[in-house]
């Protein structure tokens, strides 16, 4: 049932003044209009059958008016998917076209039974003797009959369409004519009147004269039709938004072939061998058009990726190019996913009162295909409040409350449902809301909060001491274990320190050799000594504090004689290079002093190896 | 099996048996909750042995307490009193055991596990496991291409681990040697010996790092003497990578008095490079001979050497790091139901065969129908086609396998009838014939039919030989020719290739029988391929016919009596 209607209150308002003026309507409508020409043209080339129709309305009644009817079967009724109208002004090259005409559908007492009458009210008052030409465009889905219903792999696909060979109308029509275009000149057999003829692919009827109201002549024509009758008898698409960049679209097909049921075997040799003579009403590709500027598309079922498919894209437009795992044959099934993220700029908008919009397209990106129920959920940002859907026709709004990762409060997710969805439905349709940036922080601040926490419960159980028994030996020992480290750490701080020391007292040496200044070289040797003297100081405490300690008996002598070596060690580079100094003083030749240090060089070197040696130990 | 070794050489100790005994008791809990294992953990003799050692441990660990405890005469006394009743007793418990254990068939030890210890024993009585191309003993390549390198870094990291004998590398050496035993059996148990291949590997690499670099430390002790030698030495090695052997360059060069400075310096860096062991031996020995520095020198290789040799090293570990990379990504990430091949051009084709037929399973059949095929696809049909299957990857039920394979090489009426009590609708086979996949049906062939031959005697394998020669040619026998295998595989092939003789990619060869119709299935859905062939059963005959031949008879005999009657209203009875 297709109804625009602005809003709810209008349209029962306008169902109850029709249904009020009925009985006048059903007086006067014959005599007051006549339909002075018609011109319909029923599109069978494909699986849903396009019908269009252009009209010639006249007023020969006593006053205006807004309204004219428009009937259709209701078997015919039961299978519309979708019905709109256009007034067509002007005439030749000049011709304008009008915005899409109210429709409603009423009911008459008067009016036969089994007929849907639909009501286009005009823009513009239809006045006394003047002529309106309304164009009008319905789509029915599901009324191609296969006949015979099941067939072999080798035979070609025929299907029955009825329809009346004169328009249904509740006004009495002049002239009309109506031609059906097969998909093949190839037809089985259609109902002979007089004036119908076939011409290669197009069969016509007409053009016949003053027909009374609602005057009914079925025809049947049975033809070859091996299009693809792709039926998505399940779609379920999940427009995602996420206001870090992309809006993300996942759609789950549940696709069939609805033609004729495939009957007795497969043969893939067949299939592969003579593909002119095979499953020609089978399919093995669907082509979808996909947003501009898709991205990361995906194409798998529950078993995992899906080969089968191409994908080519420019910057204005993405095709994609879907293959099932298995070609599909009448009545044959298959699952699949399609996903793909558009960038948001694209598609998400600022009205004039600050709310965000999303604009999206409502219908299935594949071309051709009847989806028997459409589901499209659209799942707003966390925070998001107030949406408002803007859909232009009926669909069944719910809401849902959606849980993704790091999700508090959950997400709004606004659910559209709608049946028996055909490509001309594939419009652009708006949900508005309204959102906080700040609501956008959320989810990160909400993670740096949470390591944050770890942290600090990993700096309070590094600082805290967890320890049940206090007194426990283990629990001493670790303590005392712990002293020792801590002394042997400031031990090798010290040393550190002195080793420094040493390294000072070797370049005032060897600036000596260079510049021969003793008199900073011996300011550099006090300043040595100064920190040499201090350090010893700490040093022996450190001495003190492990002796004092029980635990440190191991290491014990190891740093004795670790300190003793070093202070040794110091001492004999104090006395070389006291030595070398006094040398210089003296003004000796280099090699003399160097033949006169070399004992100490080699005791030096010898104490210096130990050291590090026990330096090192004392680490293990 | 190291426990014991451990306890035999007296090393033990009250660390062994803290590792020991929780581990077997836990363990054993453990395995116990598995549904599949249950009460086998206890019951069968496999786990024997674990628990007699440790029964053993426990009489040495309270030996050695009692030991601890008592003087040594009264210990002695203690002794023989104990050894005289245990003797006894453990006797007549080995008896009762050796009894209980006799009384079963196999002698408590099952199948797989006997093939374990005996590499014959499968093949000669238990088909179905030595079908499993997993249970096969592996070839040399394939241990090659499992472990690449460290094939020959096992036996330096064994020599490694005998050089200070502890008891964690007696472990090692152990564990080492049964894992190789066990997957020279079993490819599967290739995956016991990585470990173990992984840490000796490991050891003799860490040690040869350490020699290496060692030398290299203490080039300097006898480069000191002669300068220029080592600088030359040093621009000619200048490519080496290794860091400290660049922190030695500067500090030769150097005067004499920097000498003290910088030794420190340098030996950090070499340091951090030595494993542990390394510095654990330098510590011993530096506090034993601090004054004997320069005798550590026989150990000491000469620079240029050790340098290359630690080139060597890297370079060799860096490939090994590629290998396992590819090996990872090829040879094990790679599904087996999807298969690519490289086109001329250089893209990639895939072969996505399996995932189509069982999509088309899933989807286009009822959700009731069940589908036989050999059971390496059991688990692929449950999950991925979502449907009943006869026998999977874990049917345990030997004759249920024995009848499916019993109906795959049946001719194709015993065949119908097989399945047909099976209740199975659809009967699918994987046939690479076409397109040259080598693991087709028509491959594990003998397979189905030494499994069902082991059940149903009807079946015997020299029936499909032609003198002993597996073949599917014009020479091929007529029982073979006839099996349902054979003509599910090869129904409609010979049309298929391109000149229409039926040459088999895989086997090589023209098939034998070539045009032929199947009467008793139909096929439904073959992949793009050919690799899956799904035949759907026909539906039984009507067995009513003879009686309505009759029946009908009896009615045409009426319609001659009353004709006038019956044409007036033919659809009223």
């Amino acid at each position: 049932m297709e109804l625009s209607r602005p809003s709810l209150l209008p349209s029962c308002a306008l169902i109850f003044l029709a249904l009020l003026a009925s009985p006048w309507w059903s007086v006067h409508s014959a005599e007051d209009v006549v339909i002075t020409k018609v011109d319909r043209r029923i599109d069978l080339t494909s699986h849903i059958v396009r019908t269009s129709a252009s009209i010639r309305f006249e007023n020969k009644g006593s006053s205006d008016t807004t309204k004219v009817l428009f009937a259709l079967s209701s078997a015919q009724a039961e299978r519309l998917a979708y019905l709109a109208a256009i007034v067509l002004e002007g005439k030749g090259k000049s011709k304008t076209q009008s915005d899409p005409l109210a429709v409603s559908q009423v009911s008459f007492q008067s009016a036969p039974r089994d007929i849907v009458l639909y009501s286009f009210s005009l823009n513009k008052p239809l006045k006394r003797g003047e002529s309106a030409i309304v164009e009008v465009n319905y789509v029915l889905t599901h009324v191609l009959k296969p006949f015979p219903e099941e067939i072999k792999q080798s035979d070609v696909q025929l299907v029955v369409y009825l329809d009346n060979a004169y328009l249904l109308s509740p006004y009495v029509v002049k002239v009309q004519t109506t031609t059906f275009k097969l998909p093949r000149s190839r037809v089985e057999s259609f109902t002979k009147l007089d004036a119908s003829r076939l011409a290669d692919s197009e069969l016509k009827y007409g053009p016949y004269e003053n027909v009374a109201a609602f005057s009914h002549q079925p025809v049947t024509v049975h033809f070859e039709n091996n299009q693809p009758f792709a039926v998505i008898k399940e779609l379920e698409r999940e427009i995602e938004i996420s206001h870090w960049g992309n809006v993300y679209v996942t759609e789950n097909y549940h696709l069939m072939h609805g033609g004729a049921r495939h009957k007795g075997t497969f043969s893939r040799l067949d299939y592969q061998a003579r593909p002119s003579a095979s499953g020609v009403a089978a399919f093995n590709r669907l082509f979808a058009k996909l947003p501009p500027r898709a991205h990361s598309v995906y194409y798998r079922d529950e078993i995992g990726n899906i080969s089968t498919s191409h994908l080519r894209s420019d910057n204005k437009r993405t095709d994609l190019l879907l293959e099932p795992r298995y070609p599909l044959f009448g009545g044959w099934q298959v699952t699949f996913t399609l996903g793909y993220g558009v960038p948001i700029s694209d598609f998400l908008f600022y009205s004039k009162d600050g709310q965000r919009f999303l604009d999206f397209t409502f219908g299935s990106p594949i071309s051709n295909a009847v989806v028997d129920k459409l589901v499209v959920k659209v799942v707003l940002p966390e925070g998001s409040k107030d949406p408002v859907v803007s859909v232009p026709f009926p669909v069944e709004i719910t809401h849902e409350r959606k849980y993704s990762y790091l999700d508090t409060v959950g997400r709004t997710v606004v659910v559209l449902r709608k049946e028996n969805v055909v490509p001309e439905h594939d419009v652009h349709f708006q949900v508005y809301y309204k959102f906080n940036n700040l609501a956008l922080l959320a989810e990160p601040l909400m993670l740096v909060f949470g390591i944050f926490c770890f942290f600090i419960a990993c700096i309070a159980y590094m600082h805290f001491d967890f320890s049940i028994s206090k007194s426990s030996a283990s629990y001493q020992a670790r303590l005392q274990r712990e002293e020792v480290a801590d002394a042997i750490q400031r031990l090798q701080k010290v040393m550190n320190v002195r080793a420094a020391v040493t390294d000072k007292l070797d370049a005032s040496l060897r600036d000596l050799a260079r510049t021969g200044d003793v008199a900073s070289c011996k300011a550099a040797r006090k300043a040595a000594e100064a920190t040499l003297k201090e350090t010893a100081k700490e040093v022996k405490s450190i001495q003190e504090a492990l002796q004092a300690s029980s635990r440190a008996a191991s290491v014990l002598l190891k740093v004795d004689s670790l300190i003793q070596k070093e202070k040794e060690k110091q001492d004999k580079l104090l006395q070389k290079h006291s030595l070398t100094v006094e040398l210089y003083e003296r003004k000796l030749s280099s090699k003399d002093i160097d033949n006169r240090i070399a004992p100490y060089q080699q005791k030096l070197l010898v104490l210096t190896q130990e050291v590090s040696d026990l330096l090192h130990a004392i680490d293990d | 099996m190291h426990v014991l070794l451990c306890i035999m050489t007296g090393r033990f100790s009250s660390r062994l048996y803290i590792a020991y005994a929780p581990l077997v008791i836990l363990g054993t809990i453990l395995a116990a909750l598995v549904p599949v294992v249950g009460f086998n953990a206890v019951m069968t003799s496999e786990h024997f042995a674990s628990f007699l050692v440790f029964v053993i441990l426990h009489v040495t660990a309270l030996v050695h307490y009692i030991k601890r405890i008592l003087t040594p005469k009264t210990y002695r006394m203690a002794l023989t009193m104990v050894l005289t009743i245990g003797t006894v007793g453990a006797l007549t418990l080995v008896a009762i055991l050796v009894a209980l254990v006799a009384a079963s068939p196999t002698k408590g030890w099952s199948g797989r596990s006997l093939s374990l210890l005996d590499p014959t024993y499968a093949s000669k009585y238990i088909p179905i496991i030595a079908s499993v191309s997993e249970h096969q003993p592996p070839t040399w390549p394939s241990y090659f291409m499992d472990i690449n390198i460290l094939a020959f870094l096992i036996p330096a990291g064994i020599i490694a681990c005998f050089s200070p004998l502890s008891d964690s590398s007696s472990f090692a050496v152990l564990y080492m040697v049964t894992s190789v035993y066990f997957s020279g059996v079993m490819v599967r148990l290739m995956l016991v010996l990585a470990p173990a291949a992984c840490i000796l590997a490991g050891i003799a690499l860490s040690e040869a790092f350490g020699t290496l670099t060692y030398s290299i430390k203490y080039q300097q002790i006898p480069t000191l003497s002669n300068e220029p030698v080592s600088e030359e030495k040093t621009t000619a090695l200048k490519s080496a990578i290794d860091s400290s052997f660049k922190s030695v360059v500067p500090k030769d060069s150097n005067k004499e008095k920097t000498k003290v400075e910088g030794d420190e310096k340098v030996k950090e860096p070499v340091k951090e490079k030595t494993s542990k062991r390394i510095r654990k031996k330098e510590k011993e020995i530096a506090e034993k001979h601090v004054e004997k520095q320069v005798e550590r020198k026989p150990l000491v290789l000469p620079l240029e050497a050790s340098a290359v040799g630690i080139v060597l090293l890297i370079l060799l570990g860096s490939f090994y790091v590629i290998h396992c990379v590819w090996a990872a990504a090829e040879a094990y990430s790679a599904p087996s139901i999807v298969l690519s091949s490289q086109m001329s051009d250089g893209s990639v084709h895939v072969f996505d065969d399996f995932r189509e037929a069982y999509a088309w399973l899933r989807h286009n059949t009822d959700e009731n129908d069940k589908v036989a095929s050999w059971w390496d696809y059991g688990y692929q049909t449950t999950a991925m086609a979502n449907r009943t299957v006869i026998v999977d990857n874990n049917t345990w039920n030997n004759t249920h396998i024995a009848t499916v394979g019993m109906a795959m090489s049946s001719p194709e009426k015993e065949a119908w009838e097989i399945y047909q009590s099976l209740d199975v609708k659809y009967v699918f086979v994987i046939f690479g014939g076409l397109v040259g996949y080598p693991s087709d049906d028509i491959n594990k062939f003998l397979w189905m039919v030494r499994i069902g031959g082991g059940v149903f005697p009807h079946i015997r394998e020299p029936d499909y030989l032609r003198d002993n020669q597996y073949r599917i040619d014009s020479m091929a026998t007529p029982t073979m020719l006839n099996s349902l295998m054979y003509r599910l595989s090869y129904y409609r092939f010979a049309e298929a290739t391109m000149d229409g003789n039926g040459y088999d990619r895989v086997r090589r060869t023209e098939i034998g029988k070539k045009h032929f119709k199947l009467a008793y299935f139909e096929e439904v859905f073959t992949t793009q391929h050919w690799m899956v062939r799904i035949y759907k059963l026909k539906p039984s005959k009507n067995r009513q016919r003879g009686k309505n031949k009759r029946k009908t008879k009896a009615v045409s005999k009426k319609i001659t009596q009353k004709p006038i009657k019956s044409l007036k209203n033919p659809w009223s009875s």
